[in-house]
C-alpha cells in the first residue's frame, strides 16, 4: 500500500522516533556533569505529553488521507507543534530546576532539535504541497517566530540552560551582536562598493576578467584562518608603525579586511553577470537615441543589473555573516567569540548561544535581501 | 508488420491521448503520422517501443506481443530519432553511432564498419566525422548522425518523431530527400510523426491522420487529397492548397510531350509539377524545354497540360 | 603542460620546499620578528601536521562524497523524486550554518579528539558534493536520456554510459568546494587540540606569537591551493567534450572556513 504523501509521513516517523528513543532534555544536577537525558515520557510534562498525538495524527493522515486535508489539518498542527514544544521544554524545565539562580541544569536534548528541526521540514514541506504565496509562507514563518518570541520574552523558557546562559552572559552576548554588525556590514559595504568598481571594470575590458579572476579565486580558495593569520604580521608591523591609525595586528582590523577580500569575489562576479545580463538591444535603442556612455550606465545599464547585482550582495552578506564567526579567533569579537569559548569550556549551551544568533541572523539577511529583491524585480 | 489493437493510453486529465485506436503497418510501409499538438501521434508511435505502456489494447509487432520482450530488447531492434536528437555530447560520432551495437555486444571490428557504412551512407566524411564531438557539428549534420545512430543495429522498423522538427528549410528538404532514399534502398519500415502536412505528403506511403487520439482519415497521400473523409481533413490538407499539394505529388516527367520543343532555359525532368507552376508564372510563358538527368532534350512541357486530369 | 597543470606542479613545490626550509628558517623568521625568541614552530614537524591534516579531511571528505551523492542521486530517480524538495530545502537551510558551527556543536557533544572533527567535516562535507549531483544531472540533456532509453539501454546503463558521465564534470565542482571548505574547517578543529596545520595558527594566536600564525597560515593556505588546482587539473579532461565556455570567475567557492 503507498503513501498517500510519503515525505510528509516519513517527516512525522522520523519526529515519533526521535521523541522515543532520544533524550527530550537533559537534567544535571550541576555544570560539571553532563547529566542524565529523559526520553519524552519520562520527562515531567504532565498531559502535555499527549502532544505527541499531535506527530502521531500527522503520520495517519499522510498514509491515508486526501492530500487536501493534509493540508488543512498538518499546517496548523505543524505550527503548533513549533510553539508547543519549546513551551513544554521550559514547563519541564521550571520544574525540575525551580530556582533560577541554582546549580542544577535543564538543556535541551537531542530529541528536542531533532523533532522541532523534522516538524519544520513537514511544515514546509506542506507549504510547497498548498502552493501558497511567497508572502502566506512569509507570514505563517514570522507568526511562528513571533509566538517563539512570545514565550521567550514572556519567561516561559527561563529555566532551561541555555537561557540561564543568556542571562548570565546578557552584555557579552549584546557586546558580541554588535560586533558582528560591525563586522558585517563594515565588511560588505566596501567590497559590494570596490567589487562594482572591479566588475564595470571587467565588464569594459574583458582581456582584464582572466587576471582579475585568478586572483579573487586565489583569495577565495585560501581558508579564513589562513587569511586571517596572514594579516596578523603586516598589521601588527602597521600598528607599531603607524600609531595614528589606531589598528593593532588583531581585532577588528584584520577582521574587517579579511571579510572584504572575501565579499570581493561574489560582488565583482555580482556586478559582472549583472551587466552581461543586460539586453544588447537596449543598449544599443539606448546609444542610438543619442545617450552618451555615462547616461547609459546610470540610467540603462545598472538598473537592468540591479536585481543580479542585489543578488550577489544576498550571498556576499549571507556569507559574511558565516565568516565572522571565525575572526573571534583573531580578537575581533562577534559571536564566534561566545562560540570559541563554548567550545574550549566544552559547554554546549554556550556554544549554541553563538551558535543560534548568527544562523537566525543569516535567515533574515537572507530573507531581507529576497524581499528588496523582489520589491525591485517587480518594476521589471 | 505492426498492428495495434484498440490501444487506448490516458494521462491524468480527463481525455485520453489515445483513444481505441486501431492500426495496421504493413512490413516496407513509410507511414506518417500526422496531426496538431494534442492528437495523440507521438504518444502512439511511443507505444510501439514501449516508452508509452497503453491502458488498454494489444500491440503486436512480427505477430508477437511486445509485452511479452523486455522492453530494451524490443527498443533495440528499432531505430529511434527524436527531434532534439539527443546525440550524447560525450561520445564522439562514431561512438554514438556504435551505442545499439554495442549494447548488442558486436565486436569493434564490425562496429567499426558499420559506422562507416553508415557515415557514408548519410554523406558524411568517415574520416572527417567518427572523432568530432556532437558539438562540433552543424544541426543538420547532428540528425544526420541521429539517423545513422537509428539504423545502426540494421533494425527492421524506424521510428522517429518529428526528427526535422528543429532544422531550417534547407537542410530540412536535403535530409527528407536522404530518408527517402534509405527507405527505398533498405525497405525497412518507417512510422514517422510530424504536423506538417508536405513533409507527410512528400515522405509518405501511407498517412493517417489523427485527431483527439483517434484516426480521423488514412490513405495514400492522393486519397487525403481528393476524397477527405469530412471537413476536418479538408481544411489539414490545405483548402485553397489542395491543388498545389497535388500537382506536388507528380513529377514533369509524367505530363511532358516527348516530341515537342520549347525555347528558354529548360528544367529537369525530375522536378515536381508545383515547383514547374512555379517556373511558369516566374518565366510567364507557356511551355517550358525539358531535360533528363543526363541534360538531353527529353520534350517540352505544356501548361495546359498541367491541368490535365490524372489517373 | 596546461596553465592550470603549470600552477599546480608550481604550487605542489612551493609546498614541499616550504615544509622542507621552515625549520630551517630561524635566521629568516630573526629578521622579520627582532626581539623576539621561539621563532620557528617545533612542537610537530610540519609535514607530519600536513599528513594529519590530509589524513582527517580525506577521510570525511570520502565518507561524505559517497553518502551525498547517493542520497542526491536517490532524490533524482522515478523513485525518489517526491524527496527532492525536502533535499533542496535541507540544502538551502545549511547554507545560513558556518561550517565551524557544525564542528563547534559536535565537540561538546563528542568530547575532545578527532572524532567531533570527523563528524563534523563528513556532515557539512555532504552538501556541496549533494548539490553537485543534483546540479550535474540537471544538466543532462532530456533528449540524451530519451533516446538512451529509447535505443534500448537499461535504466542502470543510462546511469553509468550516459547521465554520471555527463554529470561529472558539475560533481567534481562540488567535491571540489567540499574539499576546499573542509581543509579550511579542520584548520580550526586545533582549536581543540586535533592535530593539524591549524596548530600552530591557533597556539600562536592564544600565545601571541605572530611567526607561528605566519607559517601556519602559509601553510594551510598553500595546501588548500594545491588541492583546489589538483582538482582543477582532473576536471580538465572530464570536459573535454563540451563546447569552449566563456566563464568569469567560475568555481563558487565560499571563503573556507
Amino acid at each position: 500500500m503507498t503513501w498517500r504523501a510519503p515525505v510528509p509521513g516519513a517527516l512525522a516517523l522520523g519526529t515519533l522516533i526521535s521523541l522515543w528513543s532520544l533524550p527530550f532534555v537533559r537534567f544535571a544536577p550541576n555544570r560539571l556533569l553532563t547529566g542524565d537525558g529523559l526520553a519524552w515520557w519520562r520527562a515531567p510534562l504532565g498531559l502535555g505529553h499527549w502532544a505527541a498525538l499531535l506527530p502521531c495524527g500527522l503520520l495517519l493522515l499522510a498514509w491515508r488521507a486526501q492530500s487536501r486535508a493534509t493540508r488543512v489539518v498538518g499546517l496548523p498542527a505543524a505550527a503548533l507543534w513549533l510553539v508547543a514544544l519549546p513551551w513544554l521544554a521550559g514547563m519541564a524545565a521550571r520544574q525540575m530546576a525551580p530556582e533560577v539562580d541554582g546549580l542544577a541544569r535543564v538543556s535541551l536534548g537531542a530529541g528536542f532539535w531533532l523533532s522541532w528541526g523534522l516538524m519544520a521540514l513537514l511544515l514546509g514541506e506542506l507549504l510547497r504541497e498548498a502552493a501558497w504565496p511567497v508572502w502566506r509562507r512569509v507570514l505563517l514563518w514570522v507568526g511562528v517566530l513571533l509566538a517563539l518570541l512570545a514565550e521567550l520574552s514572556g519567561g516561559a523558557l527561563d529555566h532551561l540552560s541555555l537561557l540561564r546562559e543568556y542571562a548570565n552572559h546578557q552584555d557579552a552576548f549584546n557586546l558580541a551582536f554588535g560586533q558582528h554588525v560591525q563586522l558585517v556590514a563594515l565588511s560588505v559595504a566596501p567590497a559590494a562598493l570596490l567589487g562594482a568598481s572591479l566588475g564595470l571594470l571587467a565588464a569594459r575590458r574583458s582581456r582584464v576578467q582572466g587576471a582579475l579572476f585568478a586572483v579573487l579565486n586565489l583569495i577565495q580558495t585560501l581558508p579564513s584562518i589562513a587569511l586571517f593569520g596572514l594579516l596578523v604580521a603586516p598589521l601588527a608591523w602597521l600598528g607599531e608603525h603607524v600609531p595614528g591609525l589606531g589598528i593593532a595586528g588583531i581585532g577588528m582590523a584584520p577582521g574587517i579586511l579579511a571579510l572584504t577580500l572575501y565579499s570581493l569575489l561574489p560582488m565583482t562576479r555580482g556586478t559582472l553577470a549583472g551587466l552581461q545580463q543586460v539586453p544588447a538591444a537596449a543598449v544599443d535603442a539606448a546609444r542610438g537615441m543619442g545617450m552618451g556612455s555615462w547616461q547609459i550606465l546610470w540610467q540603462v545599464e545598472l538598473p537592468l543589473a540591479l536585481p543580479v547585482f542585489l543578488t550577489g550582495l544576498r550571498i556576499t552578506a549571507v556569507q559574511a555573516v558565516g565568516l565572522a564567526e571565525v575572526a573571534a579567533l583573531i580578537g575581533a569579537g562577534g559571536f564566534g567569540a561566545i562560540m570559541f569559548q563554548g567550545l574550549l569550556g566544552s559547554a554546549i549551551d554556550l556554544v549554541l548561544l553563538g551558535v543560534i544568533p548568527v544562523v537566525a541572523l543569516a535567515i533574515a539577511v537572507d530573507l531581507l535581501f529576497k524581499l528588496i529583491i523582489a520589491g525591485v524585480a517587480r518594476h521589471d | 508488420m505492426i498492428e495495434m489493437t484498440q490501444v487506448s493510453k490516458t494521462f491524468g486529465g480527463a481525455r485520453p491521448a489515445v483513444d481505441d485506436l486501431s492500426l495496421s503497418i504493413a512490413a516496407g510501409e513509410f507511414v506518417v503520422l500526422i496531426g496538431s499538438s494534442g492528437s495523440g501521434k507521438s504518444t502512439l508511435l511511443r507505444m510501439i517501443n514501449r516508452l508509452v505502456e497503453p491502458d488498454r489494447g494489444e500491440i503486436l509487432v512480427n505477430g508477437v506481443d511486445i509485452r511479452r520482450q523486455r522492453p530494451e530488447d524490443l527498443r533495440r531492434r528499432m531505430g529511434y530519432a527524436i527531434q532534439s536528437i539527443g546525440l550524447f555530447p560525450h561520445w564522439t560520432v562514431a561512438q554514438n553511432i556504435g551505442t545499439v551495437p554495442r549494447l548488442l555486444k558486436w565486436t569493434k571490428a564490425r562496429i567499426d564498419a558499420r559506422v562507416d557504412e553508415l557515415l557514408a551512407l548519410l554523406h558524411l566524411d568517415p574520416a572527417e566525422f567518427r572523432h568530432r564531438y556532437p558539438h562540433q557539428l552543424s544541426g543538420g549534420q547532428q540528425q544526420r548522425v541521429g539517423v545513422a545512430r537509428a539504423l545502426a543495429a540494421d533494425p527492421d522498423v524506424l521510428l522517429m518523431d518529428e526528427p526535422f522538427g528543429a532544422l531550417d528549410p534547407v537542410t530540412r528538404g536535403a535530409l527528407q530527400e536522404e530518408l527517402l532514399r534509405i527507405h527505398a534502398l533498405s525497405g525497412k519500415t518507417v512510422v514517422l510523426v510530424t504536423h506538417d502536412i508536405d513533409e507527410a505528403l512528400q515522405l509518405g506511403s501511407h498517412i493517417v491522420l489523427m485527431n483527439q487520439g483517434r484516426i480521423v482519415q488514412q490513405g495514400r497521400p492522393l486519397d487525403l487529397l481528393r476524397r477527405p473523409a469530412n471537413a476536418f481533413v479538408h481544411d489539414f490538407v490545405g483548402r485553397t492548397e489542395i491543388g498545389l499539394r497535388l500537382l506536388a505529388l507528380d513529377r514533369v516527367a509524367g505530363r511532358l510531350r516527348p516530341n515537342e520543343a520549347a525555347v528558354g532555359e529548360p528544367i529537369s525532368a525530375d522536378l515536381s509539377l508545383r515547383e514547374a507552376l512555379s517556373t511558369f508564372v516566374a518565366r510567364r510563358v507557356d511551355r517550358l524545354p525539358v531535360v533528363d538527368d543526363q541534360g538531353r532534350p527529353a520534350g517540352a512541357l505544356f501548361f495546359s497540360d498541367l491541368l490535365e486530369r490524372q489517373l | 603542460m596546461s596553465r592550470v597543470q603549470s600552477a599546480l606542479a608550481l604550487s605542489l613545490l612551493a609546498l614541499i620546499v616550504l615544509t622542507g626550509w621552515l625549520p630551517h628558517a630561524g635566521p629568516a623568521f630573526a629578521l622579520l620578528f627582532p626581539n623576539r625568541d621561539r621563532l620557528i614552530y617545533r612542537q610537530d614537524d610540519f609535514a607530519d601536521l600536513i599528513l594529519a591534516h590530509l589524513a582527517i579531511v580525506g577521510a570525511s571528505s570520502l565518507l561524505a562524497a559517497l553518502l551525498g551523492s547517493g542520497v542526491a542521486l536517490a532524490a533524482t530517480r522515478r523513485w525518489g523524486l517526491a524527496f527532492r524538495p525536502l533535499l533542496e530545502t535541507l540544502l538551502a537551510v545549511s547554507q545560513a550554518l558556518p561550517p565551524v558551527a557544525v564542528l563547534a556543536v559536535a565537540t561538546p557533544l563528542i568530547g575532545f579528539g578527532p572524532l567531533p572533527a570527523l563528524i563534523a567535516l563528513f556532515l557539512y562535507g555532504l552538501l556541496p558534493i549533494a548539490q553537485g549531483m543534483l546540479a550535474g544531472l540537471d544538466s543532462v540533456p532530456e533528449g540524451a536520456r530519451e533516446v538512451a532509453r529509447g535505443l534500448g539501454m537499461t535504466p542502470a546503463q543510462t546511469l553509468w554510459q550516459v547521465e554520471l558521465p555527463l554529470a561529472a564534470p558539475v560533481v567534481l565542482a562540488g567535491l571540489r568546494t567540499s574539499v576546499t571548505i573542509n581543509i579550511g574547517t579542520a584548520a580550526l578543529a586545533s582549536t581543540v587540540g586535533v592535530k593539524t596545520l591549524g596548530l600552530p595558527i591557533i597556539i600562536g594566536l592564544s600565545g601571541f606569537n605572530t611567526p607561528y600564525v605566519l607559517q601556519g597560515a602559509v601553510l594551510v593556505g598553500l595546501l588548500a591551493l594545491t588541492v583546489d588546482l589538483a582538482f582543477a587539473a582532473l576536471s580538465e579532461p572530464l570536459g573535454r567534450w563540451r563546447a569552449p565556455q566563456p566563464s568569469p570567475g567560475e568555481p563558487t567557492l565560499a571563503g573556507a572556513d
